[in-house]
């Protein structure tokens, strides 16, 4: 059985601990549908009213997908089958990774696993 | 294993069976009494004012503090946080302990721990926690909180303490969560509780809490625990059960058979009603209103199958 906690005296000097995050100068690709991507442009998923957007995303292999946060609560991007795990990411925080394997990619946000989303990636078959 | 210093008590020889009353206000939480009989519905401003709270026995629960958020919702929830506990601070009658149903920083950082700690020993009152989603963001998925607050705990933070006859139980719902899924227990957690109650009374008074809602608030928004029906079964043979939660920002209640369910406001921000927005994300309100949406509501709780009864005053305005 625990006793109530003491609360531990303020440290002092105790600075905010830094997270480092890819951070990438990408600017979102206009007039691209999201649906079907052929080629390897970076793409960027939005995170904007716990939803991802698209939330199916086709790409071909080699894609780098950014997913960016535009809520004001933070949010992570975490795949079923555990190949790639955001960091937390706070307002307009960022997190990119590079598909290389065609197959598809369930994911899904580990604080709101209600929030879900899917990246296919295809080889182009023109 | 049950036993506790101020509970002289054997587990099963309790023969108190109590009425839990609560009142709200604005973040600053929930005020339970616990008195045989029924309790009147009380405001935190006649509360405050009275000479005396007829209770023998009271505990706060607090919740969301969020501290570190400082979006447009709130940029300052270290300062209604530090607003509560004055609130705390000033009621005539000292509550025996507080329950703080998590989220209590924002990102897990160690400075908003520490904030927050600061601010929250300054009630002098004993605490205990169970940890939001928000506090396990660490590296260490969880380290950081239960380094400072598990100690004594099971697994990811859960444990049992009896006070005054009432049996107290702190689960963890937010570790494991799975792809479309809600909170989540776990198997472990559940076996536990089964066994922590088993030696119990039936008459026993039991208070439940974890941050996010034992039972199905709202799927669409994840309101809800995919595991939560299996803590019901469990508690199902006691008299009087009470469900405390946060997570949701916003005061909602049931009562289902014995069980009475209350979420609890945050002390940071509001979040919308199920449904009434796009997303569950924090509510904005006006700068001069935030305090008036928080608001202050009584609550009183009859064991049994009657309706809550809900009494809400605006902080502010
Ligand atoms: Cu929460």
């Amino acid at each position: 059985m625990p006793s109530a906690q003491r609360l531990p005296r303020r440290k002092a000097g105790c600075g905010i601990a830094a997270i480092t995050l890819q951070i990438l100068a990408l600017a979102p690709v206009p007039g691209i549908a999201a649906a079907e991507r052929t080629r390897t442009d970076p793409v960027v998923i939005r995170i904007d009213n716990f939803t991802f957007a698209p939330q199916t995303l086709t790409v071909a292999p080699g894609t780098s997908v950014t997913w960016v946060n535009g809520d004001d609560i933070p949010h992570t991007v975490v795949a079923q089958n555990k190949l790639f795990r955001s960091k937390t990411l706070d307002t307009d925080e960022r997190f990119t990774f590079t598909f290389q394997v065609p197959g598809e990619y369930a994911y899904f946000c580990s604080l709101h696993p209600h929030m879900t989303g899917t990246v296919v990636v295809k080889a182009s078959t023109d | 294993m049950h036993h506790h210093p101020d509970s002289p008590s054997a587990p099963g020889a309790v023969s108190r069976r109590g009425a839990l009353e609560c009142m709200t206000w604005a973040g600053a939480g929930l005020l339970w009494s616990l008195a045989g009989g029924l309790p009147s519905a009380v405001g935190l401003g006649r509360a405050l004012a009275a000479e005396t709270v007829a209770a023998p026995f009271t505990f706060l629960q607090i919740s969301d503090s969020h501290v570190g958020f400082n979006k447009p919702a709130n940029p300052d929830a270290l300062g209604t946080l530090r607003e509560a506990v004055a609130q705390i601070r000033a009621l005539p009658e000292k509550p025996a302990f507080i329950i703080h149903t998590g989220d209590i920083s924002h990102l897990s950082k160690d400075q908003e721990f520490d904030d927050a700690d600061q601010i929250l020993r300054e009630t002098g009152l004993p605490l205990f926690f169970v940890p939001g989603e928000h506090d396990l963001l660490d590296d260490g998925q969880g380290r950081a909180y239960r380094d400072r607050y598990g100690k004594g705990t099971r697994g990811a933070g859960w444990y049992s303490f009896d006070r005054q006859g009432v049996h107290f139980i702190g689960l963890v719902n937010v570790v494991d969560l799975r792809a479309g899924g809600l909170g989540n227990l776990g198997s472990a957690q559940l076996d536990w509780l089964e066994r922590d109650v088993a030696g119990l009374a039936s008459s026993m008074p039991i208070v439940v809490f974890a941050h996010i809602p034992l039972w199905t608030v709202y799927p669409e928004w994840g309101w809800g625990t995919q595991d939560g029906a299996r803590v019901l079964a469990c508690l199902k043979r006691f008299g009087s059960v009470t469900v405390l939660n946060g997570h949701i920002h916003q005061i909602i209640q049931k009562v289902e058979g014995n069980v009475a369910f209350h979420t609890a406001r945050s002390t940071a921000f509001p979040q919308p009603a199920p449904g009434t927005a796009p997303s569950p994300g924090p509510l904005k309100v006006p700068a001069g209103e935030l305090r008036r949406v928080l608001g202050i509501a009584s609550v009183q709780f009859v064991r049994g199958s009657e309706p809550l009864a809900i009494i809400d005053t605006p902080l502010a305005g």
